[in-house]
C-alpha cells in the first residue's frame, strides 16, 4: 500500500482510499483482475456481486491479508505520512457458546495491553463503556459474547471496529443473518457514525433494498468491476440484470 | 527446601517424616497452577486433543533418546515434542483438513513410532511403563526448581500474550485484523504446550496426564462468566484437587496423577450440575 502525502490525482475530498489495477492470484485462479475503486471519506460504499465474485478476497486485499498486484493508495488530510486505520468487521462470526469470554474481555484484548485475566481498573471500564456507547451498546458489557444475539454480535463487532476510530471502515455482509428491522437500524448506526466521524465506510452485502436510501456509492464485481455508480444507476444497469438474472424483476 | 521442610515439621501428619511426600506436595503445589493456566487456553483454543498427541509425541521422544542411549533421554523428547508441535502448527495451517484429523494422523504416528523405536530389537517395553502411570512421589528438588522456572516462564508468556491468544482462539480473523500474528502467537503456544507436557510425563504419566490438561478449564468454564472467572475457577480446582489427590493416594495407596483426576472429573460433574444455564 502507497501513502501519499497530498491528494491523488483527480480527488477534491482532503482523503480517499484509490484502488488501482488490482489484481489477486490463488493457486493459479485469477480472482480479481484490474479492479479500480474510488472511495472518499464520509461516503459508504456498497460491494455487490454474486458468490464467489471476489468480495471478500478484495476486502483481504485492502486489510493486506491477500497478495496483490497493482496498488492502493490513501491519503489523509493531516498531510501525514500515516498508515490507513482500518476499522475490520468480519463475516457474521460465530462465537463458541461455552466460552467464558464477556464482551469487556473481548475489548480489554483488543484495545489494552493489561491481560484480560486480571481485575480490569475503572477507567478501562470506563473507556469500554465509551466504544459501547458509540452502538448504543452500553448493556451488553457484561454479557458473555457466546450468549449475544445476531444484531448483539454485529455491533459489539462495530464499536471494537471503531476503537481507535478508523479512516475506513469495512464491514463483510453486515446484513446477513439479520432481520428488516435489524438491517434499518444497522444502516442508520453507519449512517450515524459517517456523520459523526467522517470516515470511508466499505460494505459488502446481497440485499439490495437498503442500498438506494443509505448508500452513496455502489460497485458491482465479478472478477472485476462491471459498474460503478449511484445505487440507481446500478441497479438498473443491463450488467446488474445480467449478472443476478433477473430479466426485469429486480429485487 | 530446608525451610519448606521446616514448615512441614510442624505439622500433626504422619506423612509430613516421609521426605518424598513433602517433595510431592511441593511440586504438586507448583505444577496445580501450571496446569491451571495451561488448560484455560488448552480448553478455549479447542486444543484438548493436541495436548494428549503432544504427550504422545513426549513418549517417542523418550524412547529415541533411551535408545540413542542420552543420559538424559528428557532434554531429547522436549526438543523432539517442540518440532513436532511446530510442525503440526505449519501442517495445519496449510492443509484443508479438519483439525481433528490432523491431530489423530501426528497421535497415532508418534505412538507407532515409539512402540516401534521402543522395542527395536526385540527389548522390553516394561522399562517405558513409568512414563505411562507416572510417578510424583520420585521427584527431585532440583526437578521441582525447573517445575518453578517454567511455571515462571509460563506466567510470564501469559501476562505478555494472553491477550492475543485469547483473540487469536475466539477469532482469528479478527485477531489479524487488529495486528496479531496470529501463527506466532499459536508456534509460541504449542510450543510451551509441548515443554509442559514433556516434562511432566515423567510424573503424571501419558495416561491421565492429559486429564489435568483439560479438566480444570472444563469445569471452570460450566462455572464462569467472563475471563477474570474462568482462571481463578481453574487455578483454584487444580490446586484443591492436586492436594487432596496427593493426600488420598498417600493414605490409600493408589497412583497420584490417577487419584487427581479422578477429583477433577468429580469437580467436572459437580460444576456441570450447578452451571449457568443461559
Amino acid at each position: 500500500m502507497i501513502f501519499s502525502k497530498h491528494g491523488i490525482g483527480g480527488c477534491d475530498n482532503s482523503c480517499c482510499l484509490k484502488i488501482h489495477g488490482l489484481s489477486v492470484n490463488l493457486e493459479g485462479d485469477e480472482i480479481l483482475h484490474d479492479v479500480n475503486l474510488h472511495m472518499h471519506c464520509g461516503q459508504i460504499t456498497a460491494l455487490i456481486g454474486p458468490n464467489g465474485a471476489g468480495k471478500s478476497t478484495l476486502i483481504k486485499a485492502i486489510l493486506g491479508q491477500r497478495v496483490y498486484s497493482g496498488s492502493i493508495y490513501f491519503s489523509t488530510f493531516s498531510g501525514r505520512h500515516e498508515k490507513p486505520r482500518i476499522g475490520y468487521v468480519p463475516q457474521s462470526p460465530t462465537f463458541d457458546k461455552g466460552d467464558p469470554v464477556s464482551v469487556l474481555d473481548l475489548f480489554v484484548c483488543c484495545i489494552s495491553r493489561r491481560p484480560a485475566f486480571l481485575p480490569v481498573s475503572a477507567a478501562l471500564r470506563q473507556k469500554v463503556l465509551e466504544c459501547l456507547s458509540r452502538v448504543h451498546g452500553e448493556a451488553l458489557i457484561d454479557k458473555r459474547i457466546g450468549d449475544l444475539s445476531g444484531g448483539e454480535v454485529q455491533r459489539v463487532l462495530l464499536a471494537l471496529a471503531l476503537e481507535p476510530i478508523p479512516h475506513i471502515l469495512i464491514l463483510d455482509e453486515p446484513l446477513s443473518g439479520v432481520d428488516v428491522e435489524g438491517m434499518e437500524q444497522v444502516m442508520a448506526m453507519l449512517d450515524e457514525i459517517r456523520r459523526n466521524f467522517d470516515l470511508s465506510i466499505l460494505i459488502t452485502t446481497h440485499d439490495f433494498s437498503m442500498l438506494e436510501q443509505y448508500v452513496d456509492d455502489v460497485v458491482l464485481i465479478k472478477g472485476t468491476v462491471l459498474k460503478d455508480g449511484a445505487p440507481k444507476d446500478v441497479l438498473t444497469s443491463p450488467e446488474f440484470h445480467a449478472v443476478f438474472h433477473l430479466g426485469g424483476a429486480a429485487q | 527446601m530446608s525451610i519448606w521442610y521446616a514448615m512441614l515439621d510442624v505439622l500433626p501428619f504422619q506423612w509430613v517424616s516421609m521426605t518424598f511426600m513433602k517433595n510431592a506436595l511441593l511440586a504438586v503445589l507448583v505444577m496445580a497452577p501450571l496446569y491451571g493456566l495451561m488448560s484455560t487456553m488448552i480448553v478455549t483454543g479447542k486444543m484438548s486433543f493436541f495436548s494428549d498427541a503432544l504427550g504422545h509425541s513426549a513418549f517417542t521422544g523418550i524412547a529415541v533418546g533411551v535408545l540413542c542411549g542420552a543420559v538424559a533421554p528428557m532434554g531429547v523428547a522436549v526438543l523432539l515434542s517442540v518440532v513436532i508441535a511446530l510442525l503440526f502448527t505449519y501442517v495445519r495451517s496449510k492443509s484443508h483438513q479438519a483439525t481433528d484429523t490432523i491431530i489423530g494422523v501426528f497421535s497415532s504416528t508418534m505412538v507407532a513410532l515409539g512402540i516401534f523405536i521402543a522395542t527395536l530389537g526385540g527389548s522390553s517395553f516394561t522399562k517405558f511403563n513409568k512414563y505411562l502411570i507416572g510417578d510424583i512421589l520420585s521427584v527431585t528438588p532440583l526437578e521441582i526448581g525447573l517445575l518453578a522456572i517454567v511455571l515462571l516462564l509460563t506466567v510470564t508468556l501469559w501476562v505478555l500474550a494472553s491477550n492475543q491468544m485469547v483473540l487469536t482462539a475466539v477469532h482469528p480473523q479478527l485477531a489479524s485484523s487488529r495486528g496479531v500474528p496470529v501463527d506466532w502467537v499459536q508456534a509460541a503456544y504449542t510450543v510451551c504446550i509441548a515443554v509442559v507436557v514433556t516434562l511432566s510425563l515423567t510424573w503424571v504419566g501419558l495416561m491421565v496426564l492429559n486429564s489435568l490438561l483439560v479438566l480444570p478449564a472444563a469445569s471452570a468454564r460450566n462455572v464462569s462468566r467472563n475471563l477474570r472467572e474462568y482462571h481463578l475457577w481453574s487455578i483454584l480446582i487444580a490446586l484443591a484437587c492436586s492436594f487432596a489427590g496427593l493426600m488420598t493416594s498417600y493414605y490409600v495407596g493408589c497412583s497420584t496423577g490417577a487419584t487427581i483426576s479422578m477429583y477433577l472429573a468429580a469437580c467436572f460433574a459437580l460444576t456441570f450440575a450447578c452451571r449457568r444455564r443461559s
